[in-house]
Order: C-alpha cells, then sequence, then structure tokens
C-alpha cells in the first residue's frame, strides 16, 4: 500500500506535471529534483519549480492487456510516452481515446482521472493522463 | 455593483448507454422507457472518472476562457450527491488542480440536484458583498441508479463550472430567489449505494410545485413574463418534466430548447442546470434574458434572472470546448461494459 504522505508530497506533479529546473544549466526535471545531477552543488537550493506543458504529441505508445488491479476495468488500454510541447518525455495512460485511433505523432492533452486507490476504504489518488486534443 | 458569470465550463464523459439496451437486461420495452422519460441516451463516467475529475476538467475548461489568475479566487464549492469520499472534500482537491489554494475557503455542498446553483447564491453572497474577488461554483454528479430501477435509464454524469465575480462580467446575474420546503421525494441514506424515491410523488408535489413557485416569485420580483426572456433553462431529470414544466408556465419550446440536454446526456443530477446554462451560454449574444430554474429533492428551487452582457464578444469562448461539441463526441457502450465501469460487477479484491 503507498504511503499517503508520499502521495500528498507528490500532488504538485501528478496534478499539474510540476517538476524543476536548474537555473544554472536549465535543465528540466520530471518528477522534481532537488539537485541537478550535472550541476550539483551549484544547483542546491535553487531548483526552480518548472510546470511542465501539458499538451503535446505521442512518441511512442503500447496496448495494456495484462493489466494491475487498478486498471482491471479498463483493459485493454493504451501507455503512451508523450513529447510534451516543451520537449519534456513523460510517460502516462492515454484516454478517451479507441484504441486503433491512437497514432504516433497524435496531439494529446493531460486531464486529471483517477490513477489508483488505496483499497475501498483508503484514499483515492488522482493524476495526469493524456486524452486527445479537442 | 453588478455580480455575475465572469466564465463557465463544462464536461460531460463520452461513453453512452441507451435506454433499449437497459430495458433488454431488465426484460422492459427500453425503447417505451425512452421514449416516456424523452431520454434517448445518457452518459457514462470511464472507471477512473469520478465527481473530482469531472469537475477538475469543467473548472479548467472555465479557467482557459479567462485570464484571472487562480489565487484570486476566494472561494470554492462543489455541489453534487456523490462525492467520492464521505469525509474529505472534493473541492480541496479541484482547488489544488486549479492551482487556486491556498487562500481560499473551500467545502463541498450536498442538496440532492441543485447543490451546483446553491453554490452560485453562496458565491453571489460572498463576492456583493466584497469579501471575496471571484468565487467558483461547480455542480458536478456520478449519479446512481439501482440496476432495474427506473432511476437506471436516466442518471448519468457530468458537470459545469461557473466563475462568480465582480469584473468583466459575460452575464450578470439580475436576482435570484429560493423556494424551499421539507418534501421528502428522493433520499440516500448514510452508508447506502443507491437512493430511494418516491415514484410518482417525486412529480406534482415535489418538482412541478417548487419549479413553478419559484419561477412565479421570481417573475413577481423582476417584473417580467415569459416572453421577456430568451432562453429558459429548467431542471431536468428527464426530458418530459422541464417540457411540461415550460407549457404550464407559458415558455416555448424554442426558448427551452438549447438549455435541455438530458435527452443527449440523461440526468446529470447536480450538473443538469449547470451545464443546460453552459449551453446557452455558448450561443448567446448580448442583452439576452436567460431564466434559469434548479430542483433539488428533498427539497428546493434556485430561480435566477440572467442578462447576458456586451462582455461576451470579447470572452474567449473558443478557448474550451462548447457544450455541442462535448456531447458530439461519444462511444457507445452495451449494458455489460456500463456494469463494469459504474463497479456494480463486484470485483475480487487484489493488491495493486
Amino acid at each position: 500500500m503507498p504511503s499517503t504522505a508520499r502521495e500528498w508530497r507528490e500532488i504538485p506533479g501528478r496534478y499539474n506535471i510540476k517538476g524543476s529546473k536548474c537555473p544554472e544549466c536549465g535543465k528540466v526535471f520530471f518528477p522534481k529534483r532537488s539537485m541537478c545531477p550535472q550541476c550539483r552543488r551549484a544547483s542546491i537550493g535553487k531548483m526552480a519549480e518548472y510546470k511542465v506543458e501539458g499538451k503535446g504529441t505521442v512518441y511512442t505508445y503500447s496496448i495494456v492487456y495484462d493489466a494491475p488491479a487498478a486498471n482491471k476495468r479498463m483493459k485493454p488500454y493504451a501507455v503512451g510516452m508523450i513529447r510534451t510541447d516543451d520537449g519534456v518525455l513523460l510517460t502516462a495512460q492515454i484516454v478517451d481515446a479507441n484504441l486503433e485511433d491512437i497514432k504516433i505523432g497524435m496531439r494529446v492533452q493531460a486531464v486529471l482521472r483517477k490513477i489508483d486507490e488505496d483499497g475501498p476504504s483508503g484514499v483515492i489518488h488522482y493524476g495526469f493522463k493524456f486524452a486527445p486534443c479537442e | 455593483m453588478d455580480v455575475g458569470i465572469v466564465s463557465y465550463g463544462a464536461y460531460v464523459p463520452r461513453y453512452r448507454i441507451t435506454p433499449e439496451e437497459i430495458g433488454k437486461v431488465w426484460g422492459e420495452d427500453g425503447k417505451a422507457m425512452g421514449k416516456g422519460l424523452f431520454i434517448v441516451q445518457k452518459s457514462v463516467p470511464a472507471p477512473d472518472e469520478d465527481v473530482v475529475t469531472i469537475s477538475v476538467a469543467a473548472a479548467r475548461a472555465m479557467m482557459a476562457r479567462t485570464d484571472v489568475d487562480p489565487r484570486e479566487i476566494g472561494a470554492l464549492y462543489v455541489g453534487s450527491e456523490s462525492h467520492p469520499y464521505a469525509v474529505k472534500p472534493t473541492s480541496t482537491i479541484v482547488a489544488e488542480a486549479i492551482e487556486a489554494t491556498p487562500d481560499l475557503t473551500a467545502v463541498d455542498m450536498e442538496f440532492a440536484c441543485k447543490a451546483g446553483t446553491a453554490g452560485i447564491q453562496a458565491c453571489m453572497g460572498l463576492v456583493g458583498s466584497g469579501m471575496i474577488e471571484y468565487g467558483v461554483a461547480i455542480g458536478a454528479d456520478t449519479s446512481q441508479g439501482a440496476p432495474g430501477d427506473a432511476l437506471e435509464y436516466s442518471a448519468s454524469a457530468g458537470g459545469a463550472a461557473y466563475l462568480i465575480g465582480k469584473k468583466d462580467i459575460i452575464a450578470k446575474i439580475n436576482r435570484t430567489i429560493s423556494y424551499t420546503t421539507d418534501t421528502p421525494d428522493f433520499w440516500r441514506r448514510e452508508g447506502q449505494p443507491y437512493p430511494s424515491h418516491g415514484g410518482r410523488f417525486t412529480g406534482e408535489p415535489a418538482y412541478f410545485r417548487h419549479i413553478t413557485n419559484a419561477t412565479q416569485r421570481l417573475l413577481a420580483d423582476a417584473g417580467t413574463k415569459p416572453e421577456d426572456y430568451k432562453y429558459a433553462v429548467f431542471h431536468q431529470p428527464n426530458g418530459k418534466f422541464p417540457t411540461r414544466v415550460a407549457t404550464m408556465m407559458g415558455f416555448t419550446d424554442a426558448q427551452i430548447e438549447k438549455g435541455l440536454m438530458t435527452p443527449y446526456i440523461g440526468n446529470t443530477y447536480s450538473g443538469a442546470v449547470p451545464i443546460g446554462l453552459a449551453s446557452v451560454l455558448d450561443v448567446a449574444e448580448p442583452d439576452d434574458r436567460i431564466l434559469v430554474v434548479s430542483y433539488g429533492s428533498g427539497a428546493g428551487s434556485d430561480a435566477f434572472d440572467i442578462t447576458v452582457t456586451d462582455r461576451i464578444k470579447k470572452y474567449k469562448r473558443d478557448a474550451a470546448p462548447t457544450v455541442a461539441k462535448i456531447i458530439g463526441n461519444v462511444k457507445n457502450i452495451d449494458y455489460a461494459t456500463y456494469a463494469k465501469y459504474k463497479g456494480k460487477i463486484v470485483m475480487k479484491e487484489e493488491s495493486s
């Protein structure tokens, strides 16, 4: 069972794709990092919050037929790598599209959906997925 | 100073099921049921959708159409009878998702199908008194109908969000009144998965009594007549009731047509009137007058007299999809898929 505290800490990233940016070299990280692995000490305490673009294109995708329990009622479903308009590569489920209509290069946008829940009496976890652009 | 609607947004899940498909499972004439209720199909939420995700989708559409900084929002209310948690607010999750936290008040509301319009009234009070600059009122539901019950033909999912303020309003709310009594026509007890209703009792002493009284009182206060309104939106548990109540009070089909969405998406409960009003605002022009009357079982009606302003000409309506566009993107499903999506099939509990 995931830790409620850990899930809570990840809310900015999960809801609004907030990562971090190194002020020294300009590299963007998602999920956020507190230190740039290249600039190291020079970046400590200076990493800035960075909101990743919610729109992008499908870089590649796959269809999942053997799903974890949380997604059993949705299978088969698509998981894709999305190249956002500001160049970040994210992995997320692609929803609201017929599987046969999903194509590499398709325009998509982030939507908030249920990701998982800690059982019927536990916390519900929400996060981004991608849907075809309107 | 005038208080009104600064922005709005709507959302309806894409899945649909027809009354014929439901009737087939329960040995009933679904086609006749659909005709009687005037419902062609109803929306069904995907397994990963609930009132939180629907509210966020509507609220993000609302924010996409305005330049208002979300941190200027001083209150956020989500009205629903299907909040995912019994204890833990939907409104905090929505506020976080539109980046309106932490300097605001937020609370969940429940009043059967009218909690969304009650939220609009609360925001009007806070904005009008100067306590806040902007308030958000959302009406959304993933309503429940017990398998085999008449409600199953109509109970659907959707919602709409309204940004209420004083600056740059696209529609002025001239006045609002409510008509409220203790009328137990529809209810759901704590811990029960499905609601109960009084059958025919939900009609005359409940829906029709409250809607007509609220409408007549508002018209008397405003000094207006039905013909003064270009559009009228009445609560729509099905397509039949609002059509009948409109005729009873002297409104024409042309006045209610644009705001009558239930035939195409089912009864979205707290989302019904807000979505109907969104559909009207999608096409409204300056000086158009709109009458809006919600109804919530238990029971009460909120009535609004609204006038569209010149500002709507500059408003970024195209920054989010119109209701017509949203309900044009559909995928029909069969009853088995519907039962799976709505969680009506009991699954063996597994760890993720």
